[in-house]
């Protein structure tokens, strides 16, 4: 199975409000906000994490839930946030940049 | 506001967060306009390092939206240096400039460091009274030459027009000019006293005919009817709610590391320099006693026809002695709006009149005159 790494796009803003990720896209200024799942995979989305390791170690730890829907909901999430230019995703390692190391604030 | 804007300032409001925070990284400026509140002066601003502090305990903090201003923000020879310190804590930075000093690269890094917005002062489409207002020859064209730049580099530009009696007339060119640009363009028709008190300034705010007139122009209002309207008697809800977002989920940092509650309101609630921000915005008493004042416990206008809808600024009020008091020029804002006095009208207008005390004055002829006035 080919392995899907995710990375945050350094372009957007972000702060943790009460445990929930507020964005706001650097393509048009739209603001959302992340659930604490969607949470939990911004912060590790570090570009050289695999998608499958981040659903293991850190969503099913925290989740009671099936690690093979959580992969496939997980997936679903990523691309979603990636199409809406919160999240890069790629078959490849990402290298992320200077900017946005402040995620987990 | 957007709707999840609004839901996440309600959130911030809960938690006690500044979830909004103006930073003046200067006062120094390369313009001299001639409405400004500032002295230009510096008098020992923050430190790069200083800063860059500052904005760690801000992210701590809670601190989303950061405004970065001054005086004129690309005279800090460190501001890029500042600005990619902020993006790196992935605030959404919005920058207030004059933007005379932006050229293609400033545009292109301002870019790559994902600037949310730039909002630049412009006053007319005219270069003679924009310049007359900014008392620097050639500077309507250098800020029009930025923003294309910016533009150019697919930034979110944000002309400011604040109205005053020089450019009046030119609002509607002002709007055009935006128009053609492709940016959005905000007008604000309140001229502030400067920071000292110093109130000369107001001299050159728009009088009661011209605000009307701002106030009854459907392309900045929309629905003049509704806009105009005379105020509803407020509901319980109203005189429950706070008055602004300063010191609720808002505040303002200047160059010197004072934190006030808002730009306009300089009521001191400490320093970075000595205290923690967040110890500041938590436990400062002046900023407590700020966040206690509800709608109900303001002096006169609980008792005011337009206390439902008013655009009363604490600041202004605070800055005519009394921060629980009217703000005149909202008042005056009211009134031109609806064509109802505010209370605070009418009370000064009772208070005039016992001032003037017309009475009969015997002559030797035992004749009598009128008009001394006591």
């Amino acid at each position: 199975m080919t392995k899907l790494y995710v990375a945050r796009n350094p372009r957007v803003a972000a702060r943790s409000l009460d445990g929930e990720m507020m964005i706001m896209s650097g393509r048009d200024s739209t603001l959302f906000t992340l659930n604490k799942t969607a949470t939990i995979l911004w912060q590790s989305a570090d570009g050289n994490t695999p998608l499958n390791e981040i659903v293991e170690q850190r969503i099913c730890a925290e989740f009671a839930v099936e690690p093979v829907t959580a992969l496939q909901d997980a997936e679903s999430l990523a691309r979603e946030l990636a199409n809406h230019e919160i999240l890069k995703i790629s078959e490849e390692p990402i290298a992320q940049g200077t900017l946005a190391d402040g995620a987990q604030r | 506001m957007s709707g999840l804007l609004e839901e996440m300032s309600a959130k911030a409001l809960r938690l006690n967060i500044p979830l909004n925070v103006q930073l003046d990284l200067t006062y120094r400026c390369n313009e001299r306009c001639v409405h400004c509140y500032l002295d230009h002066d510096d008098h020992g601003e923050m430190t790069t390092t200083e800063i860059k502090h500052l904005l760690d305990e801000m992210a701590d903090a809670g601190v989303f939206i950061l405004t970065l201003s001054g005086g004129e923000i690309f005279l800090r020879k460190d501001f890029f240096e500042i600005l990619e310190h902020a993006r790196r804590l992935m605030f959404c930075v919005k920058l207030k400039t004059n933007a005379v000093l932006i050229r293609e690269r400033e545009a292109a890094r301002l870019l790559d460091l994902g600037v949310e917005s730039v909002q630049i002062s412009i006053y007319s489409h005219r270069p003679e009274v924009h310049d007359a207002i900014t008392l620097v020859p050639g500077s309507l064209k250098r800020s029009l030459n930025a923003i294309r730049f910016l533009k150019a580099h697919g930034l979110k530009v944000i002309i400011a027009n604040v109205l005053m009696t020089e450019n009046m007339r030119d609002y509607t060119g002002v709007r055009a000019l935006a128009t053609e640009l492709g940016v959005e363009c905000t007008l604000d028709p309140t001229v502030t006293p400067m920071m000292d008190g110093n109130r000369s300034t107001l001299s050159l705010s728009v009088d009661q005919s011209e605000l009307r007139q701002v106030f009854r122009d459907a392309s900045l209002v929309g629905d003049v009817d509704e806009f105009c309207a005379i105020p509803a008697a407020p509901g319980e809800n109203e005189l429950e709610a706070t008055p602004c977002s300063a010191g609720h989920t808002a505040c303002y940092v200047s160059p010197y590391g004072e934190v006030f509650p808002c730009v306009q309101f300089p009521y001191p609630t400490g320093n970075v320099r000595q205290q923690r921000f967040v110890d500041i915005w938590r436990h400062s008493e002046q900023m407590n006693e700020v966040r206690s004042i509800r709608v109900k416990d303001l002096t006169t206008c609980t008792s005011c026809s337009h206390v439902s809808n008013c655009t009363r600024c604490p600041g202004l009020a605070y800055m005519e002695g009394n921060m629980r008091g009217p703000s005149s020029q909202d008042c005056e804002k009211s009134f031109a709006r609806t064509g109802v006095p505010s209370a605070n009208m009418l009370a000064k207008k009772r208070q005039a009149a016992n001032l003037v005390q017309i009475r009969a004055i015997p002559t030797s002829a035992g004749a009598s005159v009128t008009g001394a006035i006591a």
